[in-house]
């Protein structure tokens, strides 16, 4: 199993006392496996996603992923995870403004090691990205930009790739032409997909689905 | 992983690379002020030593033949080997066409520094002086000397009229005294270890130096307010960095979190940070102590050319970059920037990785910080005012100043924020209420830069009103106490009522001073008899006094005091001071004294003859309208050396041009800081410049063109440097206040009169403007120069 998550408890401080948003989710899943993750907005599905990533440190229960236990890693440990394990794709694309495309799409696989030039550019290609790769973001489209993140994310080669409403801020014609790619892609690396969605359609396309409500799953 | 790390911090400076210029030139610009000060304090302290030493001409001990007036050369040797550090001098008459000359031969390798003598040999060409047998000469002497002697002549203004300065061995060859000197100059440092005088030359006696008009005190007062001010603009500077530093950190906030959410793990990332800091703080370091010797440099040509003439090669290398002079600058350059780093590092580190809502928020503009800052800056001015009415002693002194300052800095955004309150709620239009909502948006950005601007101004106001009130001081002062044109020296006659009668005839007036070593309500003290005339009535200064205070001293029914006596024992006019067995007086006045570290009383002539009938006088002053002339009559008819001839108003003349050149060094302190702390605006306008946008694009949507928007960034700009610098006067004056009324007299017993110069404050307060003015134009102009796009992307990235 890839990823198992147990019970997991998280609040956040509010003007009276904590106010729970998580309160005891479960849920596990197995390498390559796809997972859409609904819920309304406010449910927490963001804040789930950032549990397991190691971005926030939980209130209780516990997360293994690929044997680990993040839970219980330090600050160095969960970067590390992060960095070899998993690959995150925001809906605010989360670029390094200062870097052009090409440096972007390498940054993560240049954290772990030396990316080989062919898969980067074999990803550029397949996302369309080709002729922007000397741009800057600030010099993209959303939909062009969120492609590099994915490119990205990718491009390290994750076991996990955590996406949270990665299309969210793109039309509906763009996004689902950056869906496409994006799952063909996931498909194609045999990484395993958690991703937030609002789009029951979108949900639809991915391998199991589950829904975030009153900080449970259902 | 490093590389790709270092790559990514590295490219943001790439990308922005106006901001990288501001953080360099920002830090760079400290640390040149840094220096800069440095220089110009270590100049002035210089120029003040040399002052004091031409003033201090007879303060050196001097060994003198007991008998006849000269002695064997072999003594010179003889002492020196027994640890005397020694010089020798040797003096005669020599009639050169038909005038009575006297010749000076000092040897110029042991000469003390920062006598007459060595002034004017470290202005010739030591080689010439000692190879070629020249004579250095004022330029009338020196006219004599060429028309009559083979020698060649170098003309020099600081050697007496009258006298001619040459190496001690073309003195003893003109005079025919091989072999013989006519006394010996003791060194103020002496080693602790030497032979008793009685064992080595027991045909010497040791003539103790005269520090009667010793204004050393005065100026160390003076050095020590100079290095205060030293201090605050490292101040300056330091605010400077932090908010260069700030805004740097702060406008990578995204990327950070982006990079730790990719995986780089924190203590990485705060290691390389520092280590990227620390490269360019050594860089932006070496460029700033570059600039402040420039700055010196180009400031002070009249200054160095002085301390050169002055002091020689050697000294004239206090505008040489000195490894203590890099030092410090790097230091402070790496100190400023890591003690700046430090909060912006463990804001960094504390943050989460995820954004939460307001990840833009300013590390001052937090609500929570903000209440911090302004109860720091109440809990800081409170301790101020405590210490001020209630502190003792000069850290206590120096504790007020540093809780003034910050206090007042903490407190400036504040205040600040209250006075555009006030704007906003007068404000009728809606353009107007969004400009004064705007400002006060704008200042937790510009709050450093603000500080900085504040204290700049304070600082300068500071100095202005120091070194003006410092400088009535000091003239008032030396017209007081060197009054007379001529001092001589009573012991240079051995017939004391022949040199008295001659002065009676010859001069307007002759003024014997005497004194005695007392001890005055349990404090060392002097009391001085003094001829009442026109010289007191008419220069005389009291801090408070009676109105008859000559008439009461004259008839020996009163004594005056100084402030050091005043202020030590609690004595006031009208109290009644002991001044020996049997004699009382009521005080009728206290005089200001910065020349002299301890207690005096002055008391008539009369009283004191009859007092102390055994105290001859020790020096007379001649008042003469023709100072040279009685010189040279002295001269000749007594045979007096012109040493023992102090000739003040020339030394008064010299004193005050050095003083002046000090002075105008400071208008060049007062341009600095006001320079950096308008870059300082600037730069944090700059960098705000992009984060402004979001604020403005709106208003621009709505129909306002940019031209528009921009004038109003620059009126804002002016106005928020206008509300600071206002509030800087009411610092600055503060400042001078606890630097001339508390620490000066804990430092040194006296205090310095305060004196205001609002001419001089307008102009500063100007420049002020100007200063900001200058800094808002070039945002400004980019903000109206602006492509559409770049405005209309705030909307299309709006999330
Ligand atoms: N840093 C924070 N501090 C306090 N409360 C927070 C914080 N982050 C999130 N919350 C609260 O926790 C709840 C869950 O937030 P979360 O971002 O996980 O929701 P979400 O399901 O992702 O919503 P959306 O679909 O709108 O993105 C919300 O009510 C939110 O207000
Ligand atoms: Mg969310």
């Amino acid at each position: 199993m890839l990823l198992s998550i147990e019970d997991l408890l998280k609040s956040y401080p509010g003007p009276e006392g904590p106010v729970p948003v998580l309160r005891g989710v479960t849920l596990s899943l197995d390498a390559g496996e796809t997972l859409a993750l609904t819920g309304e907005s406010g449910s927490g599905k963001s804040t789930l996603l950032h549990l397991v990533a190691g971005l926030d440190a939980a209130d209780g229960g516990r997360v293994g992923l690929d044997g680990q236990e993040v839970t219980a890693l330090d600050d160095s440990g969960r970067a590390r995870l992060r960095r070899s394990t998993v690959g995150i794709i925001f809906q605010q694309f989360n670029l390094i403004p200062s870097l052009d495309v090409a440096a972007n799409i390498a940054f993560q696989a240049r954290l772990i090691g030396t990316p080989e030039p062919q898969e980067l550019s074999r990803l550029a290609h397949a996302l369309g990205l080709e002729p922007q790769l000397r741009k800057y973001p600030e010099q993209l489209s959303g939909g062009q930009q969120q492609r590099v993140a994915i490119a990205r994310a990718l491009a390290a080669r994750p076991k996990l790739i955590l996406a949270d409403e990665p299309t969210g801020n793109l039309d509906e014609a763009t996004a689902d032409g950056v869906m496409e790619q994006f799952l063909a892609l996931v498909a194609e690396t045999g990484a395993a997909l958690l991703m937030v969605t609002h789009s029951p359609r979108l949900a639809a396309r991915l391998g199991r689905r589950a829904h975030l409500s009153q900080g449970r799953l259902a | 992983m490093t590389g790709a790390v270092l790559e990514a911090l590295a490219s943001h400076w790439r990308r922005n690379r106006l901001q990288l210029l501001t953080l360099v030139l920002g830090l760079a610009l400290a640390t040149a002020l840094w220096s800069g000060v440095q220089a110009i304090n270590a100049e002035a302290r210089a120029s003040y030593d040399a002052a004091a030493a031409t003033l201090a001409e007879g303060r050196f001990h001097q060994l003198m033949p007991r008998e006849g007036d000269s002695m064997p050369q072999a003594l010179f040797v003889a002492l020196r080997r027994a640890g005397w550090l020694v010089s020798p001098v040797v003096e005669g008459r020599l009639r050169v066409g038909g005038t009575a000359v006297r010749l000076v031969g000092v040897d110029p390798l042991t000469a003390p520094p920062s006598s007459a003598a060595s002034e004017a040999l470290a202005r010739t060409d030591l080689n010439r002086f000692l190879r070629a047998e020249t004579l250095v000469a004022g330029p009338e002497m020196a006219a004599l000397l060429e028309a009559n002697m083979p020698n060649p002549v170098l003309v020099d203004q600081a050697v007496a009229p009258g006298s001619v300065l040459a190496d001690i061995g073309v003195v003893q060859k003109l005079l025919g005294r091989a072999g013989r000197i006519s006394r010996l100059i003791v060194l103020p440092e002496q080693p602790l270890r030497q032979q008793p005088l009685a064992d080595i030359a027991p045909d010497l006696v040791l003539q103790r130096a005269d520090g009667a008009t010793d204004v050393g005190r005065l100026t160390d007062s003076f050095h020590l307010n100079l290095t205060a001010f030293g201090f605050l603009s490292f101040a300056v500077g330091i605010f400077i960095v932090h908010g260069a530093i700030g805004l740097a950190f702060e406008q990578r906030r995204g990327v950070i979190r982006t990079l730790r959410a990719l995986g780089v793990p924190l203590r990485r990332l705060v290691v390389l940070m520092i280590a990227e800091l620390v490269v360019l703080a050594t860089l932006a370091g070496a460029l700033g102590i570059a600039l402040g010797y420039l700055i010196a440099a180009l400031l002070l040509p009249d200054v160095a050319a002085t301390i050169r003439g002055l002091y020689g090669a050697d000294v004239a290398g206090t505008l040489q970059i000195r490894p203590a002079w890099w030092l410090s600058g790097i230091a402070m350059a790496l100190g400023g920037a890591l003690l700046a780093a430090a909060s912006a590092l463990w804001r960094l580190a504390r943050m989460p990785v995820v954004a939460g809502a307001g990840g833009r928020a300013w590390a001052l503009g937090s609500g929570r910080t903000r209440t911090l800052q302004a109860a720091a800056a109440v809990v800081l001015l409170a301790a101020a005012g405590v210490l001020a009415v209630t502190g003792g002693g000069l850290a206590a002194g120096f504790a007020l100043l540093a809780c003034l300052l910050l206090g007042a800095a903490l407190a400036l955004p504040p205040c600040l924020a209250a006075i555009l309150r006030l704007g906003e709620a007068q404000a009728v239009r809606a353009m107007a209420q969004w400009f004064w909502a705007d400002t006060r948006q704008q200042l937790p950005g510009l709050g450093l830069a603000l500080m900085a601007l504040l204290l700049a101004m304070a600082a300068n106001v500071g100095v202005s009103t120091m070194v003006s009130s410092f400088r009535l001081t000091f003239v008032g002062f030396l017209d007081q106490r060197l009054s007379a044109e001529l001092y001589v020296d009573a012991d240079a006659v051995a017939d004391r009522a022949a040199l008295e009668r001659f002065l009676e005839a010859h001069a307007d007036a002759v003024l014997p001073i005497m004194s005695v070593e007392a001890t005055l309500a349990g404090l060392p003290a002097e009391i001085f008899g003094v001829r009442v005339g026109y010289t007191y009535r008419e220069n005389w200064r009291f801090l408070d006094a009676i109105p008859a205070v000559w008439d009461e001293i004259e008839a020996g029914r009163a004594v005056v005091i100084n402030e050091q006596l005043s202020r030590r024992a609690a004595l006031h006019v009208g109290h009644t001071l002991a001044l020996g067995p049997g004699l009382s007086l009521p005080v009728a006045g206290v005089v200001g004294d910065y020349g002299n570290p301890i207690g005096q009383a002055i008391v008539g002539e009369a009283l004191f003859r009859q007092t102390f009938p055994a105290i001859e006088p020790s020096r007379y002053g001649v008042r003469t309208g023709n100072p040279q002339g009685l010189r040279r009559a002295l001269t000749e008819a007594f045979d007096v050396p012109p040493a023992r001839i102090i000739d003040q108003a020339a030394i008064k003349a010299f004193s005050l041009s050095v003083f002046e050149r000090t002075f105008s060094v400071t208008d060049a302190l007062n341009v600095l800081t006001l320079a950096v702390a308008a870059f300082a605006i600037l730069m944090s306008l700059l960098t705000l410049a992009a984060m402004r946008l979001p604020q403005m694009a709106p208003v621009w949507a709505m129909g306002t063109t940019q031209r528009r928007l921009a004038g109003l960034e620059i009126l804002r700009t002016v106005l928020l440097a206008a509300i600071t610098a206002v509030l800087a006067l009411p610092l600055g004056l503060a400042l001078a206040w606890v630097l001339l009324a508390i620490v000066n007299v804990e430092a040194f017993g006296w205090r310095l009169p305060m004196y205001l110069f609002p001419v001089e404050y307008i102009r500063l307060m100007l420049f002020a403007l100007a200063a900001a003015l200058l800094a808002a134009l070039w945002p400004a102009w980019r903000l109206s120069r602006m492509e559409p796009t770049g405005l209309l992307r705030i909307f299309a990235n709006e999330r």
